[in-house]
């Protein structure tokens, strides 16, 4: 367990036990299983995910991994015919227990989306509405000090310093996607859930949320899903591949790539399918 | 020769015309169907077309002309004299009475064709013949009109026969041409689709034809009606006392005062009611809460006005007056009567319900779903993702949701009639009787008044008021929207 | 690895950890009023859902009466001689009136009923309306002089009020035709069998009343005006829309002109139907004197008001017919025209027909332009003679009967207007179930 847990557990002998001995897992998933109405469409997945770490889920289109990024922080929720089986333990405490709200779930584990999804807001609002609904500040200052903290380290301060009363929507791709991981920054999550956070930007757009990626890897835990195996290797320090809604393999990316042991996962990375 | 014989002759002709082009198009290829430029059907479509349209669009333009060019000429026949004690529109229906009496009496053989040219009507009591033969006049047959209807036999016969010729000419000229064009180069396809497509084109106009027609005969009217009260009382005035002897008091603000309280109630009524169903329909319900719940507010929406007329007149306002009425439950004596803004505005507001609802829920739905995952996705719970994210974001589209709303509350008719009352007031107490522009259009037209009163005409410019404010309300309201549609297009 | 790094990150103001199992105090307020708006939902579709079934109901309530009616069984003897003289006189009924009242005296005291009335006070009972029922009757079957008929008189609206629980005791005191000892009468009279409620097929097919006889009303002749205007709406609509339709859809160039006609056509669906009214004032009877209350004007003017329906309804379906069935079809040589009626029109007329039904579905419970049109104000009582009588003799319709009726002054027509509604709402629900058969049956979605 790492000290994300703040004081009020530190003092807790159990839990320090436990943090120890499972050393520095943020994240635990032990056989979840997903159903969208008749589909099986996540099979027995386990895996624990680290803290501080970039996680990196890769597979070919539909095997999944979307699918099982929406269950962290349980965004499949919202939709009315999926079903979530086994254990989601953050910080070893199970997210689907009864007694967890989801909207206090989701402000601890933050999601970035696929499509740049910024609100038609302007740009301080867009910082601005995560700790408003939270409750997090007293002051307008406070707000300030948020909406400015967040953007410098989303990177997208010096670009939109004089125009915070300007709309989200007038910004470019790269810029909306950064206003939208600056948004979820804000609340200060410690999981980022990314989910293909680049399949809509340019190059080099791509490269700055890439930058990005890697400095927020200090304070946050971060799960990225992606489409690009060349992403996936810049980006993460552990990857997960799923196939067909199982989870093939799991390892540090550079092993993952270099020597990989199943045969799907040798096939996918060779290109042979995907 | 008769209208009807003259019509069936043309569809003999056009299927002669067929007949002939398609054949002679299918010799001229020497029976091998491959050399044709076009299938042999489009080269009688090519011969029938000829034939039927030209004539066709002569013989209607003639029809609505005719008794136009008659109708002048005739009158200018009438002197001042005669059309001095009335107008000359009522002599001239009076003539035109006595000319079809004429025709009824040739056709039934009490009155030879010439005997009936020839009548002199000092000398025969024409309105006892015509009479007997179930042909009443209301004035005195006088010689002058006599002459006048005679004459307007006369040229209507003359027409009639001129009508016939030019027309069955222009069909035969049309299939010598036809004829003379189904060759196997011809391309009949192409003309064919021409004809058609400027047959789609006539469709379309029709549209612009009724805006076109609707503005008109207001404007006409309501210009009439200014030239008998001045603008200006009618804009600004506060009484509304018509009396069809004369000396009436035409201010529209009591009507139009009436007319947006009622609408205020049932917007009051409809939005809230029905912008929170919609929510609760696209954002909360589940599929099975929604397929029955949804359909069953539509059911409101398809009921007839007159329904919730009735309503409002029969239950709904006798129940009011048994709780805002005296001696009512509540003991406040409001209410004097079943008929008030009250009444007319709520039944007007659940009708609106639907119509709120469902143009909200389509805005509701077209808020992208990426807007609720990054509201959710940070944590926000339903209810704020919807005030916060989704209704702002909709709000332009709500907006003209409500507008177009509006319009139909103040453009509603039958309600209004049966519910809001028939004294026109200037009253804050929305348990008083009042009432709108609309139920005063019905009444005024209603009536037995001729059309040259003013107390007949302000309908006219009622309408063209009401016209231009809904119309207003409707253009910016679908702007707004169809802007707001693009938006997320 | 970065792993090792233990620094406290929660350093930005405000953030709180603690466990997800414990809910914080700002999480249940925000809870609670989560709870507060679902509930406003649902209020709010109770409310949308009370009131239709309070109309329903009070439709229900207050017109299933109107299709039964109370009438009074009499035999009646047609004796050749009163007959004669009946014809002879100058108020033809009114013998006819002496001869029921006869009839009416003696059955009842065959039944045993005692009364002090005179005869024509007993025959408030009945309809004003008998004695001419007699006379036509007579008069259409000459055969039977001379043999006793039986007859159904209808009983007077009040009677049928009395029976019905409209009309109480207590009413009756300031009425002047009808006295508490007529319902003593009455009430020993249905005791015996005499007077009876049955089903009242003339308020389905019969003809209207004059004020005085509401229990004569009918809808059967509007019906057929509401009729003959569908079929004057439906020739001319479907056609005309479909053409525009077609050409707006798929043939017009993107310009000034055809925006203008959108526009257009979207404005017009949205005028209150009370200026149609006033077009076919002006239009087709001020200016091309068509004739007042005729079902052809009221059509005409019904089409100008549903076409824009229809319009958009069938541009709708038009554009979903995918392009792929266009490109075919060109793609082998068809022409652009060839293509369209061959293939999307195919293709769209179930949703065509949909829009035209539900279009024919507002048209017909439309009141306000027959309003001025001359629809109301006068009693429909004849049955047209002939398609072309349909068309040109004046004529009402269902909704402008209905109005009719809630606009007198005797509250017994109040009940006809309700069943009136419940017959109009009959034909709108079957109106609207085939279209939504039509659209299940075949929709297809591309």
């Amino acid at each position: 367990m790492s000290s994300f847990s703040g004081l009020a557990r530190a003092t807790d002998p159990i839990d320090q036990n436990k943090a120890t001995a499972m050393e520095n897992v943020k994240i635990a998933a032990e056989k979840v299983q997903v159903f969208y109405g008749e589909t099986h469409a996540i099979k027995d997945v386990s895996i624990d995910i680290r803290a501080r770490t970039v996680t990196a889920f890769i597979g070919p289109s539909g095997c999944g991994k979307s699918t099982f990024l929406r269950c962290l922080n349980r965004m499949n929720d919202t939709i009315d015919i999926c079903r979530v089986e086994g254990r989601i333990a953050i910080d070893n405490e199970d997210i689907y227990d009864p007694k967890v709200d989801p909207v206090q779930l989701r402000a601890k584990v933050g999601m970035v989306f696929q499509k740049p999804n910024p609100f038609p807001k302007s740009i301080y609002d867009n910082i601005a509405y995560g700790p408003r609904i939270h409750g997090l500040v007293r002051r307008k200052s406070e707000l300030d000090d948020i909406v400015a903290s967040s953007l410098q380290k989303a990177g997208l301060w010096e670009e939109v310093k004089d125009r915070l009363d300007s709309p989200g929507t007038g910004l470019s791709g790269g810029q909306q996607q950064r206003l939208c991981i600056a948004r979820a920054i804000a609340v200060s999550p410690e999981v980022i859930l990314m989910d293909e956070p680049c399949s809509a930007l340019d190059p080099i757009a791509t490269a700055k949320v890439e930058e990005l990626i890697d400095e927020l890897r200090e304070n946050y835990t971060i799960v990225i899903v992606t489409h690009s195996m060349q992403q996936a290797a810049r980006v993460s320090q552990r990857t997960a591949f799923f196939h067909l809604g199982n989870l093939v393999e799991v390892g540090d990316t550079q092993d993952i790539f270099t020597n990989p042991v199943d045969k799907r996962t040798q096939d996918y990375i060779t290109g042979r399918f995907g | 020769m008769a209208l009807s014989l003259l019509l069936l002759c043309l569809l003999a002709l056009s299927a002669l015309a067929y007949v002939l082009a398609r054949g002679k198009a299918f010799k001229s290829a020497g029976g091998d169907i491959r050399l044709l430029h076009s299938l042999p059907g489009y080269y009688g479509w090519n011969g029938a077309l000829t034939v039927a349209l030209p004539s066709l669009v002569v013989l209607v333009l003639w029809l609505g002309i005719q008794p136009a060019v008659i109708d002048n000429s005739v009158a200018s026949m009438i002197s001042d004299h005669a059309a001095g004690e009335s107008n000359v529109g009522l002599v001239m229906s009076d003539v035109r009475r006595i000319a079809d009496g004429l025709d009824l009496a040739v056709e039934s053989g009490a009155m030879t064709e010439d005997y009936a040219g020839s009548i002199h009507a000092d000398l025969t009591d024409v309105r006892g013949r015509l009479g007997s033969l179930g042909v009443a006049l209301g004035s005195e047959v006088t010689q002058e009109k006599m002459r006048a209807a005679q004459a307007y036999r006369s040229m209507t016969a003359t027409g009639n026969w001129m009508r016939t010729g030019v027309v069955l000419l222009l069909a035969f000229v049309g299939l010598a041409i036809s004829y003379r064009r189904a060759d196997k180069d011809f391309r009949a396809r192409n003309f064919v689709e021409q004809v058609v497509k400027g047959i789609l084109i006539s469709a379309a106009l029709i549209a612009i034809l009724t805006t076109v027609g609707i503005v008109f005969s207001l404007i006409f009217n309501t210009v009439e009606f200014f030239k008998l009260y001045p603008a200006t009382d009618f804009f600004f005035g506060t009484t509304w006392t018509p009396s069809f002897g004369g000396g009436s008091d035409l201010g529209i603000l009591p009507l139009m005062w009436a007319t947006l309280y009622i609408s205020f109630i049932a917007l009051a009524v409809a939005v809230p009611v029905g912008l929170f169903a919609a929510i609760y329909l696209s954002e909360y319900a589940g599929s099975t809460v929604r397929s029955v719940a949804k359909p069953l507010l539509e059911v409101l929406a398809g009921i007839p006005t007159i329904v919730y007329g009735l309503f409002a007149l029969l239950t709904v306002g006798p129940l009011l007056v048994e709780a805002f009425g005296e001696g009512g439950i509540l003991g406040l004596g409001w209410m004097k009567g079943g008929t008030a803004v009250m009444t007319a505005g709520l039944v007007m507001g659940i009708m609106l319900i639907p119509f709120v609802s469902s143009l909200s829920d389509d805005i509701i739905n077209a808020v992208p779903q990426a807007m609720r995952d990054g509201s959710l996705g940070l944590g926000a719970t339903h209810s704020e993702t919807v005030k916060q994210v989704i209704l702002p974001a909709a709000l332009p589209g709500i907006v003209g949701a409500i507008l177009l709303a509006a319009s139909r509350a103040i453009g509603e008719t039958m309600i209004v009639v049966l519910g809001a009352g028939a004294a026109a007031r200037l009253s804050l107490n929305p348990f008083d009787a009042m009432t709108t522009v609309t139920a005063k259009i019905v009444s005024q037209l209603t009536g037995d008044a001729d059309f040259a009163s003013p107390e007949a005409l302000v309908a006219f410019a009622l309408g063209m008021t009401l016209f231009v404010i809904t119309l207003g309300l409707n253009i910016f309201a679908l702007y707004i929207v169809r802007k707001y549609r693009e938006q997320y297009d | 690895m970065t792993d090792t790094s233990l620094a406290p990150a929660s350093s930005t103001p405000g953030s709180r950890s603690r466990s997800l199992l414990e809910l914080d105090p700002h999480t249940k307020k925000r809870n609670a009023a989560e709870a507060r708006f679902r509930v406003y939902g649902i209020v709010a579709i109770g409310i949308g859902l009370f009131f239709l079934v309070a109309l329903l109901y009070s439709i229900l309530s207050n017109g299933l009466t109107a299709f039964y009616q109370t009438s009074v069984t009499l035999e009646v003897p047609l004796v050749q001689t009163e007959i004669d003289a009946a014809e002879k006189s100058v108020v033809k009924t009114s013998k006819y009136r002496d001869m029921i009242a006869a009839v009416l005296v003696q059955k009842m005291e065959q039944a045993g009923v005692a009364t002090s009335m005179k005869s024509k006070e007993l025959l408030q009972i009945l309809s004003a309306g008998a004695p001419g029922t007699l006379r036509d009757h007579v008069l259409s079957h000459p055969e039977q002089i001379g043999t006793t008929a039986t007859f159904d008189f209808l009983a007077s609206s009040r009677v049928d009020g009395y029976l019905k629980g409209r009309v109480t005791r207590a009413a009756l005191a300031e009425d002047k035709n009808l006295s508490a000892a007529h319902l003593d009468i009455i009430d020993q009279l249905v005791e015996k069998g005499i007077v009876e409620k049955g089903f009242n097929w003339n308020f389905i097919f019969g003809s209207d009343a004059s004020d005085s006889r509401p229990e004569q009303a009918g809808i059967g002749v509007s019906m057929i005006g509401s009729l003959f205007m569908m079929l004057v709406v439906l020739v001319l609509s479907l056609p005309i829309g479909v053409a525009a339709s077609i050409y707006l859809e798929e043939f017009a160039p993107k310009n000034r002109w055809t925006d203008l006609i959108e526009v257009n056509i979207s404005n017009l669906a949205a005028v209150p139907s009370i200026v149609f009214g006033i077009l076919g004032l002006s239009a087709f009877i001020q200016f091309a004197h068509l004739p007042q209350s005729a079902p052809l004007v009221g059509g005409l003017v019904l089409t100008l008001m549903t076409l824009p329906t229809i319009i958009i309804s069938t541009r709708a379906s038009l554009k979903s017919v995918p392009p792929s069935i266009r490109d075919a079809a060109l793609g082998i040589g068809a022409s652009k025209m060839q293509s369209v009626f061959h293939h999307v029109l195919p293709l769209a007329m179930p949703g065509i027909l949909t829009g035209t039904i539900i279009g024919l579905a507002q048209a017909l419970g439309e009141t306000a332009p027959l309003l001025l049109i001359g629809m109301v104000g006068f009693i429909a009582s004849e049955f047209p003679d002939g398609v072309f009588d349909g068309f040109l003799a004046p004529n009402s319709a269902m909704p402008a009967q209905i109005y009719e009726w809630a606009k007198r002054a005797d509250p017994a027509f109040y009940e006809r207007a309700w069943g009136g509604i419940i017959i109009l709402l009959v034909f709108l629900m079957i109106m609207n179930i085939v279209a939504i058969i039509l659209r299940r049956r075949f929709e297809r979605r591309w």
